[in-house]
């Protein structure tokens, strides 16, 4: 089996990566990653003191072009300045998604440098890892991994202010505090603004971090309240902030065809034909690297508008050799997965206990589950805009993972690093597609070809057809269930797929700690792995977003057989109140759960009388260190119309950064899991995706919309992402409910496979 | 060709006449506002007014609006006699809800928005629900777009009694 288009190791890389920065106790987890690093006055505007651990340790760029007014700014460090105009200017370093980054990360400062959040403005940061520690957006930890680093550049900056306040009126700092970007001379009531200090901030010694006094909760004014996205007006007044809306003097636009099965390769092409098209510059085949996380093997047009170069690829005639390419077939999968359903798998991910001794005289239930693939589909298409010239790259890219890209391109390239340069752009959604950045490789490769700057776009059905999809699965279950009706035994023979042969695919594996394999005494996980190679990788929520509906809809199974309530079932398979692994923030703590569950329940009134047709269904799930439980109330009638009137949340995600982002976050992922389970599923014959656009792939519209209602516990853990974690719960919600309905259990996602409509 | 947008007058070459009205807009007029979706008329993406109606600049010859009268996000403001930065109800209303996750589907929203309000000074979520169901947002937005319309729609209305 080859795995010659599978992303799998890149991917792996890129998820190692980020979990290397987060995998271990909340001390290192949440610790002061290679920070703090801190300027002096640069002297030549772009020359920074590394500050790590008290000591200067380094230099080096931090590649902000400074002006020689800039330069008399005090810019403490990398992630802000401040001006003696008042004005606080700060740079928000990870890739703005739709997550809400660009207005979080520069709150967090804000908040610990007392500013006046009136006065801040905000620019995304260049790309430079070593300045700025982890860029990229996924798995949920942007907050995680910055919340300290963020939270020690406001605060060390807020310390030189008040100590160059001190100086200036001759008193101890003690007798200094700081408010709306003003400092405050407590016994004489005398005021200095920030901008008025500026000056003389910048002269300051560095503080030692250790010296350094964060905020605590009870203290904050901005973090908690509802602020409003920095980039809102840009983007209600149509402002160029997205990547494929860049422009350079000069622009040529390109198109890029690849094989729509994967692995095809260019066997010839009408490229004279194409040529003499009106506002064709030029097409060729680019070869590509093979590997499809760069460049596969296709044929670039560069024209002089992107319709023109649209026009052209439609007429673009390509023979393709496919000796190597995709064959897969979704509906061939489906039925090799079900015969195996009465089996138990080749391969154990995880045993406890004895399952097949518990279950000798217990109830046992059976069941077999299927969720389809999906695309991530943002709603802009992939683009780059790249700049080749002396030698030199210059790249505008909507990525997730600029850091990465960073590598992909130079590895497409065979260019060092530093020849390359990326400037972030807004990104029109990316739920995991973006971390992997192909269409930069692709920009890249075609930029070298071209004395132009050349924007690359992907049509709708390029997007569609050359994803790094979210995998299907299935899941055959076992829930035994002893006298007393206690759930006490679980198997999941769980199938999936393999590109390599040895690992499964990214995004399509089963963990030894999925619950309630913990929880529970007799376990057996196994498992089977398909052949495949369509290239698969993180979708929202990798594996939960999946997952979660078969477990859960299973164990609400395994309640019903038992005789009992769901929600006392759910909490008592929880048992105590317990951290399964004290200090980990991603392993489960029951006690969080019990608290969202209960709290789900009450707000959406269960065990209330409801007509008949009318439903409510719970689930939990916890995943990306979010605790999250959900209680959808539906209604169905006797054709199968389908209504999901409303979805309440309760979530545990520690301290809210900004409530009307996590709110807007999390009633994003209700929908965008409600949309994936009701219409969205990708066929997949002969390795071509035949869902090309959304008349095919039916995204949720707005009349179909739910209620949502967002109940945060604020616990005081430390604060973790909510782009994903409240998605994995709203399908077995939503199919728990349509169950409690009507009494018919939804064992194959999307909804309408099983004959519902909306 | 001679294509009035936003209240200006603009010459695009003839050979352009079959380009879509998005396309000229964004790569010859530097009017980047419509957004590229789909390219079929399904997610709304790219709307903007023709003479007031909201139509899909992704399948509208730049020939057919010859002569008649193209708003795009950029001159919404302007249209209803904002200017100087000031903001048409509905982007302040978006702006105050915090509408936007990703943003791009936005301007699209907003235009569909703004041509319901014209003629509907008080919808109901059924008629928001039909104005608006062929603008796809893959985040999620809607239930924040609802509230941001009726939000807009009920200053209009203070303003327009006072
Ligand atoms: S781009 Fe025009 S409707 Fe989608
Ligand atoms: S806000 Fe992202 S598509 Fe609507």
């Amino acid at each position: 089996m080859s795995a010659a288009f599978s992303a799998d190791d890149y991917i792996n890389q890129i998820m190692r990566a980020a979990e290397a920065q987060t995998a271990t106790s909340p001390k290192t987890e949440f610790n002061r990653r290679g920070f703090l690093k801190v300027v002096g006055l640069a002297g030549g505007g772009l020359v920074l003191a590394f500050h790590v651990g008290g000591q200067n340790l380094a230099f080096a760029q931090d590649g902000i072009k400074r002006t020689a007014d800039e330069k008399k700014e005090f810019a403490p460090n990398a992630f802000l300045r401040v001006s003696p105009d008042g004005s606080i200017l700060i740079y928000s370093k990870g890739p703005e998604i739709g997550q809400g980054i660009k207005t979080a990360f520069p709150l967090i400062i804000a908040e610990e440098l007392d500013a006046d959040w009136k006065q801040v403005k905000v620019e995304q940061a260049p790309i430079n890892p070593a300045v700025y520690g982890r860029q990229s957006a996924g798995g949920s930890r942007s907050i995680p991994t910055s919340w300290d680093q963020l939270r020690l550049a406001g605060a060390s900056a807020r310390a030189m202010l008040i100590a160059a306040a001190a100086q200036e009126w001759r008193v101890p700092v003690e007798q200094i505090r700081a408010e709306n970007s003003v400092v405050i001379h407590t016994g004489s009531g005398r005021q200095l603004t920030y901008g008025a200090l500026a000056n003389k901030a910048a002269l300051q010694p560095i503080p030692d971090e250790k010296s350094l006094r964060l905020k605590d909760r009870k203290e904050y004014k901005l973090l908690g309240s509802r602020i409003s996205g920095v980039d809102n007006r840009a983007i209600v007044t149509g402002q160029p902030l997205f990547g494929i809306d860049q422009t350079l003097p000069g622009l040529r636009y390109a198109v890029f065809e690849k094989c729509p099965a994967v692995g095809g390769k260019v066997k010839s092409a009408n490229l004279a034909e194409i040529k003499k098209l009106p506002g064709i510059v030029d097409a060729f085949v680019l070869e590509g690297t093979g590997k499809v996380a760069e460049v596969m093997p296709g044929v670039a047009i560069i024209a002089t508008s992107t319709w023109a170069a649209f026009q052209a690829k439609r007429a673009l005639k390509i023979v393709w050799d496919e000796s190597e390419a995709s064959k897969d077939n979704w509906h061939e999968w489906i039925k090799q997965a079900e015969a195996l359903a009465k089996q138990t798998g080749p391969e154990t991910i995880f045993s406890a206990g004895d399952f097949t001794k518990a279950t000798a005289d217990a109830k046992v239930v059976e069941a077999f589950y299927r969720y389809p693939f999906v695309s991530h589909t943002p709603l802009e298409p992939q683009n780059c805009t790249a700049w080749f010239r002396d030698g030199r790259i210059e790249l505008w890219a909507p990525t997730q993972n600029p850091e990465a890209g960073l590598a992909a391109v130079a590895s497409t390239l065979g260019l060092p690093q530093e020849k390359i340069t990326i400037h972030q752009t807004r990104v029109g959604g990316g739920f995991g597609r973006r971390l992997i950045n192909d269409f930069m490789c692709e920009a890249a490769a075609i930029a070298q070809k071209v004395n132009a700057p050349i924007k690359l776009t992907w049509t709708r059905e390029d997007d569609q057809l050359h994803d790094f999809y979210r995998v299907g699965g299935f899941h055959s279950f076992k829930g035994g269930i002893d006298k007393s009706g206690k759930l006490i035994a679980w198997a999941d023979h769980f199938i999936t797929f393999t590109a390599d042969g040895q690992q499964p695919t990214s995004g399509g594996d089963l963990r030894p700690d999925e619950f309630p394999a913990q929880v529970l005494p007799h376990v057996s996980l196994t498992q089977t792995k398909l052949p495949l190679k369509t290239p698969t990788g993180p979708w929202r929520a990798p594996r939960s977003c999946s997952i979660a509906f078969a477990v859960q809809s299973f164990i609400h199974e395994c309640a019903v057989a038992a005789g009992r309530d769901h929600l006392e079932f759910l909490l008592s398979i929880m048992g105590e109140p317990r951290w399964l692994k004290e200090g980990d923030p991603y392993a489960l703590n029951t006690a969080r759960a019990i608290s969202v569950i209960k709290l789900a329940a009450e707000k959406a009134g269960w065990g209330k009388p409801l007509p008949k047709g009318r439903g409510l269904g719970l689930a939990f799930h916890f995943s990306h260190a979010g605790h999250f439980a959900q209680v959808a109330e539906v209604s169905v009638d006797t054709n199968k119309k389908l209504r999901v009137h409303k979805v309440t949340v309760a979530g545990d995600i520690g301290p809210i950064i900004n409530l009307s982002g996590a709110e807007n976050q999390v009633e994003g992922c209700v929908i965008d899991g409600y949309s994936t389970a009701l219409g969205l599923e990708l066929d997949i014959v002969n390795g071509r995706i035949q869902q090309t656009n959304f008349d095919t792939y039916p995204i949720l519209r707005i009349p179909h919309t739910p209620e949502v209602a967002v109940h945060f516990i604020q616990s005081d853990f430390p604060p973790t992402g909510v782009g994903e974690p409240a998605l994995p719960p709203v399908a077995p919600a939503i199919a728990n409910a349509i169950y409690n309905a009507t009494g018919y259990r939804v064992r194959t996602l999307p909804l309408v496979r099983e004959g519902f409509t909306v | 060709m001679q294509l009035t947008i936003n209240g200006q007058q603009h010459t695009v070459p003839d050979s352009e006449g079959s380009t879509p009205l998005l396309w000229v807009l964004r790569d010859h007029l530097g009017l980047v506002g419509a957004k590229y979706g789909c390219g079929v008329a399904q997610c709304g993406a790219c709307t903007v007014h023709v003479n007031g109606s909201p139509v899909r600049s992704c399948v509208t010859p730049a020939s057919a609006v010859v002569g008649q009268q193209v708003t795009t996000i950029e001159g919404l403001a302007a249209s209803v006699g904002k200017t100087d930065g000031r903001l048409h109800a509905l982007q302040e209303a978006w702006i105050e809800h915090d509408v936007a996750q990703c943003g791009y589907c936005q301007a699209g929203q907003i235009m569909s928005a703004a041509a319901l309000l014209k003629n509907n000074p008080k919808p109901t979520d059924a008629d928001i629900d039909n104005a608006l169901a062929g603008n796809l947002c893959r985040c999620g937005t809607y239930i924040r777009i609802r509230k941001a319309i009726h939000a807009a729609a009920a200053r209009l209305n203070e303003r327009a009694a006072s």
